[in-house]
């Protein structure tokens, strides 16, 4: 059976998956011509290994229809489209183009598990973190354990993560995993990298998303449904975790944090709904902490409180997150800011939060060595 | 072996040109000890191809006297007695892992004796 959005989609190319996420973005837009109103596209992809594809960019654009538009692949492993979005604002506000087309797409399924844990080890440094079999569980692990140890996160605050997000994503009728989950599930499930268990991680789903993007002045002419990006914020850490002072944070999304809160001119405490990176439960912990949603250190008690339930004060990851909703790595920055728009045009169905305004995502690329943060509202 | 920057003293593994901390271009050769602290730890239960065979292997942040950190697989027979803040020593394999990657000596870190 056809299903449209994010999972284990056989049978299909990358380009196809990203053809769909283009269609549906072109069908939002009421007065665009896309072949001919959209001049560039930028792609993020992580990795030509699942499908033996590199120079993709060309490929998805033109299966969009956007022959000649010039489309530039952008490779930040899992905030390649986030990485993206960034270069389609820079490409707007520069003046160069009038409307542009961001979005990502990653083709994962087809090879078996270890084969992507090996391919996706390839964000992390090869000569010290890869030839040490450091996996990206084992990475997030690593911070894990200090957070633990530091702060007295417990593992059934992680857990706390992966049974909210599920239950989010059995409200999307995209999900990867529309199931939801208990804590004892989540408890016993099996051991990736102590103390991150299966349900503790992230999926590896087939998926692409996509963002038009376009001046306010010619937005309004364009559609009556579009959303303002106020801020904008990228950083980069040191690549490798061992050079960094501090387990517990990830600096990267810190600084990005916070240059893209200056832009908005707004504080954390602003956010109705936000997106972040959960690829492993602890960077929700770590996420909701480093973009001011609670202290350092309290973000186990933040999810537990209940605080970032749809409902709460800061509800996380309405789509489900990385965690259910999946993480097809090159579309996941672009994917979130996709149930931004939702969220803040009310389209949301079941997961809609009341009177969300201003909305924040979040995106990681590696262990932290890219953060990016972008800040949205209704228009 | 590390460089240690002449400005700023802070030690760089792998040896580098320019110091992220200052920037400064001058460094100069140290040879680390073998001691250090584990900073943290996990233990990897699903891995890549070339480590499989391995599973469940330990893997953490050494924190050396010098004051500068590795990342390591820590090979113990307990794996349930590793602990932040324990004391471990370096040790060197005698042959590479057989992969298709590049070859060369490899440390790894083990319980002190």
């Amino acid at each position: 059976m056809f299903k449209e959005g994010y999972g284990r989609r056989e049978g299909v190319y990358a380009r196809e998956l990203f053809a769909e996420a283009a269609l549906e973005a072109f069908h939002r837009v009421e007065e665009l011509d896309p072949g001919k109103d959209i001049k560039a596209a930028f792609i993020g992809q992580m990795s030509e290994a699942y499908e033996h594809q590199a120079h993709d960019a060309p490929i998805n654009a033109s299966w969009a229809g956007l022959l000649p538009a010039p489309a530039t692949r952008i490779e930040n492993a899992c905030a390649s489209s986030g990485s993206a979005l960034r270069a389609g604002i820079m490409a707007i506000k520069s003046g160069m183009y009038d409307i542009v087309l961001v979005g990502g797409v990653e083709k994962m399924t087809n090879q078996p598990t270890p084969e992507v844990t090996g391919i996706l080890a390839t964000a992390s440094d090869y000569p010290f973190e890869q030839w040490n079999g450091m996996t990206f569980p084992g990475l997030f692990a690593l911070m894990a354990t200090v957070h633990m140890h530091e702060y007295g996160t417990t593992e059934e605050q992680m857990a706390a993560v992966a049974v909210k997000n599920h239950k989010n994503g059995a409200l999307n009728p995209k999900a990867h995993m529309q199931k939801e989950v208990s804590l004892d599930e989540v408890m016993k499930s099996r051991m990736v990298a102590w103390p991150l268990k299966l349900y503790d991680c992230s999926l590896i789903t087939d998926g692409a998303s996509c963002l038009i993007l376009t001046s306010p002045k010619l937005a309004k002419k364009l559609s009556d449904n579009c959303v303002h990006i106020i801020g904008s914020g990228q950083s980069q850490d040191t690549f490798c975790l061992h050079e960094r002072d501090s387990l517990t944070t990830i600096n990267a999304a810190k600084q990005a944090a916070q240059e893209a809160y200056k832009m908005a001119d707004v504080k954390a405490k602003d956010i109705d709904v936000a997106e972040v990176h959960d690829c492993f439960t602890i960077a929700e912990i770590i996420a909701s902490e480093d973009l001011g949603f609670c202290r350092p250190g309290q973000g186990g008690k933040f999810v537990e409180s209940g605080a970032s339930n749809i409902g709460g004060t800061i509800p996380i990851n309405t789509s489900g997150g990385l965690k259910s909703k999946g993480h097809p790595v090159g579309a996941t920055g672009t994917a979130q800011v996709h149930e931004l728009y939702l969220q803040l045009t009310g389209q949301a169905d079941r997961r809609q939060v009341a009177d969300a305004e201003i909305a924040l995502a979040h995106n990681l690329g590696g262990s932290g060595a890219t953060g990016v943060v972008h800040i949205l509202r209704s228009a | 072996m590390a460089v240690r920057c002449i400005r700023c003293k802070h030690i760089m593994v792998p040896p580098r040109s320019i110091c992220p901390k200052c920037r400064s271009s001058r460094v100069e050769w140290v040879q680390l000890g073998a001691k250090g602290k584990l900073v943290t730890y996990t233990v990897v239960h699903v891995a890549p191809p070339q480590f499989k065979h391995m599973t469940p292997y330990a893997v953490g942040i050494v924190d050396m006297e010098e004051g500068v950190k590795l990342p390591s697989i820590i090979r113990t027979s307990r794996l349930e007695s590793l602990k932040i803040g324990m004391e471990l020593e370096v040790d060197f394999s005698p042959k590479s892992q057989e992969t298709s990657w590049p070859h060369w000596p490899r440390y790894f870190f083990k319980e002190t004796e």
